[in-house]
């Protein structure tokens, strides 16, 4: 990060010293674009550039509104965070036709829940959440959530589960083949039974350290995210990534427009940008996640473009998003959360 | 004949200056200490507001939520709330566990230091120091690698014969007590040696000349003198242990909570509930000004004797 952040500098000055045309300023993830692309738009379109990082959306959330709104062009957040902030009033609208690339985007990704059409956003990048198990421990079927929640014996005892409301609770409503927000006593009742019943099989909660478990052997099996186990395997833990019958989570980090921008027409081109398939192509290159930009396969490399974490089986079901609750619905959700780790 | 003189005009000439001296004092500590447990106590008695932040208007809310159960779904004759009353038990008594550990290992080791020759002393407090130039979490993720199935603890004594199947501690108790324990120790060696170092070893001897036996002479005569620097000392490792998170959540697996991960959730996650974190801060402060207005009390009744 701080590598990012010097470069960062180095380039807003020699851009400064180019006397560039006009400004961008980007809130991203830490470590989810090389450098080199961001030179390359200054170049391209003679404008200075600069970015500042974040670790998680709520801190992102946090720090926009308590005061940096009107300082930045561009953030990328995760999909429920996309609908949140269109709710907080957050969020500018754009007309398709102000970004010329936007056919690109591959057409299942423009009538989304949290963005429906796609007045705030563009994709960034998309990836999974299910779990992944070592294959020396355990050899039987993992294509179903049962594995995290009723465990075989050789598993239990050995799982790290993430420690991260939305998403233990997404799969285990799935699991449960109930919906996510429900405000239905008795589906919530399951859900919060069935949570107390799993707890004793799990080892650990841990999200940052969900890959470092599994190529330890700390975890026999733990929830994931997909490039993180691709990355976990190519650190030598014989693991496989599972897209379970029930579901599992899907999730898409996105581009949007902040309401305020300072440099609107430039944010707007930084976006076409993303959407060329070369540029995408560098973003998944990097990511090692999932564009979702039509034409990108000849400039991707073979390891991302093959890797079985970011091809599903023909047979898996489609991934869900993590609901967005109501306030009142929310409660409900916390206090099963605090249940559960009490 | 200037002396007297000379100080009576310099105390006079301090009295008129002590309020603009110490005026750096107290705005340090406004703005530091009371400003910040201002801002969070009137914090807990705000409304909630929906993912972060408050409402300005007084609610109780927060400590209803601490005391009172009423069910899942809010409905149920209100029972008083065992969970976060647990979590508090759970947190103290690891903190006084750790504080216990503490203790057994560390006045022995100060004793040791403080009986060696004069010149040799500033290294061995040196090397208890080292260790912790390295960062907390470093130290503590370090104490993760060392203890897991397969790390060298385990490897070493499977190696050795002494066990068949590696020995589970990571992600249990005992691990989050390892950690505190290795977290803190310093904290307990630094003001214990102090004690024992200004203790006169000639009442030992003249103990021992009247025929006291050495755990005579431990409870009646070395005890009390140190007493000071072993209550500091406990003092020093409890406080921060009540509100770890680290060792919890690395070594501990991070399956319950401690009062420290209950606090850090309500302001971390979008489901945050600030009013609630800030009641538990102010919940969980109470009860260290209580501890600390005890020891205040023992060292009252300590300088009367």
């Amino acid at each position: 990060m701080h590598k990012i952040l010097t470069s960062v500098a180095l380039l807003a000055l020699t851009a400064g010293m180019a006397a560039a045309e006009g400004k961008l300023s980007i809130y991203n993830w830490f470590e989810y674009i090389p450098q080199e692309m961001l030179d390359k738009f200054a170049a391209e379109y003679d404008v200075e550039v600069t970015m500042d990082t974040f670790d998680s959306n709520e801190a992102m959330l946090a720090a926009l509104k308590a005061g940096k709104m009107g300082q930045y062009d561009l953030a990328v957040p995760t999909d429920y965070m996309v609908a949140i902030m269109a709710g907080e009033g957050l969020l500018d609208t754009f007309s398709h036709d102000e970004i010329p690339n936007f056919g690109n985007i591959d057409p299942k990704w423009i009538d989304v829940p949290f963005d429906p059409g796609r007045k705030h956003s563009i994709p960034y990048q998309w990836g999974t959440t299910s779990f992944s198990v070592n294959r020396d421990v355990y050899t039987g079927d993992i294509d179903t959530l049962a594995i995290l929640f009723d465990p075989p014996p050789e598993l239990s005892g050995k799982i790290n589960v993430l420690d991260s409301q939305g998403e233990v609770l997404a799969l285990a409503s799935l699991y449960l083949g109930i919906p996510q927000c429900s405000q239905d006593r008795e589906q919530l009742k399951a859900l919060n039974a069935m949570l107390q019943k799993a707890k004793p099989h799990w080892a650990s909660f841990g999200s940052d350290t969900a890959k470092d478990v599994l190529v330890s052997g700390d975890a026999a099996a733990g929830m994931i995210f997909n490039g993180f186990s691709a990355k976990a395997r190519a650190e030598g833990a014989n693991v496989e990534y599972a897209y379970p019958r029930e579901g599992f989570v899907a999730w898409m980090d996105n581009a949007v427009l902040l309401k305020d921008a300072p440099n609107r027409a430039n944010a707007l081109k930084f976006m076409n940008f993303l959407l060329q398939p070369e540029n995408a192509a560098a973003l998944t290159n990097y990511a090692a996640y999932t564009s979702a930009v039509i034409g990108v396969e000849p400039f991707l490399q073979d390891a991302i473009k093959n890797s079985p974490e970011n091809n599903p089986p023909v047979s898996a079901p489609q991934g869900t998003f993590v609901g967005v609750c109501d306030e009142a619905t929310q409660t409900l959700y916390d206090a099963i959360w605090t249940n559960l780790k009490k | 004949m200037a002396g007297p003189a000379a100080s009576g005009s310099a105390g006079t000439g301090y009295r008129s200056i002590t309020g603009p001296l110490l005026l750096p004092t107290w705005v340090m500590i406004g703005i530091f200490l009371l400003l910040p447990v201002l801002l969070m106590t009137v914090y807990s008695f705000l409304t909630r507001e929906f993912r972060g932040g408050v409402d300005w208007t007084f609610s109780l809310a927060a400590y209803d939520r601490f005391l009172l159960n009423r069910g899942l779904f809010g409905d149920e004759p209100p029972v008083l709330e065992w969970t976060y009353i647990t979590i508090f038990w759970r947190s103290i008594w690891q903190a006084g566990l750790a504080t216990l550990i503490c203790l057994i290992v560390g006045f022995p080791t100060a004793w040791f230091i403080a009986t060696r020759p004069a010149h040799s002393r500033a290294l061995w407090l040196f090397m208890i120091t080292v260790p912790y130039w390295v960062n907390l979490l470093i130290r503590t993720v370090s104490l993760r690698f060392l203890l897991r199935d397969q790390g060298p603890l385990n490897d070493a004594l499977i190696g050795a014969g002494l066990l068949d199947s590696p020995l589970q501690i990571i992600n249990t108790n005992l691990a989050v007590q390892l950690g505190l324990f290795y977290s803190y120790l310093p904290f307990m060696v630094l003001p214990v040696y102090a004690a024992v170092e200004r203790y006169n070893f000639a009442l030992s001897e003249a103990a021992a000349d009247l025929y006291a036996s050495r755990w005579t002479t431990l409870r009646e005569i070395v005890l009390p003198v140190v007493r000071p620097g072993i209550i500091a000392g406990c003092i020093l490792v409890f406080v921060p242990s009540l509100g770890a998170f680290l060792a919890p959540d690395l070594l501990g697996g991070a399956k319950t909570y401690m009062i420290g991960s209950l606090i850090e959730e309500q302001f971390k996650g979008s489901q945050g509930n600030w009013p609630f974190g800030a009641a538990v801060s102010v919940i969980l402060m109470t009860l260290v000004l209580i501890v600390l207005m005890i020891y205040a009390r023992a060292q009252g009744r300590a300088g009367a004797h």
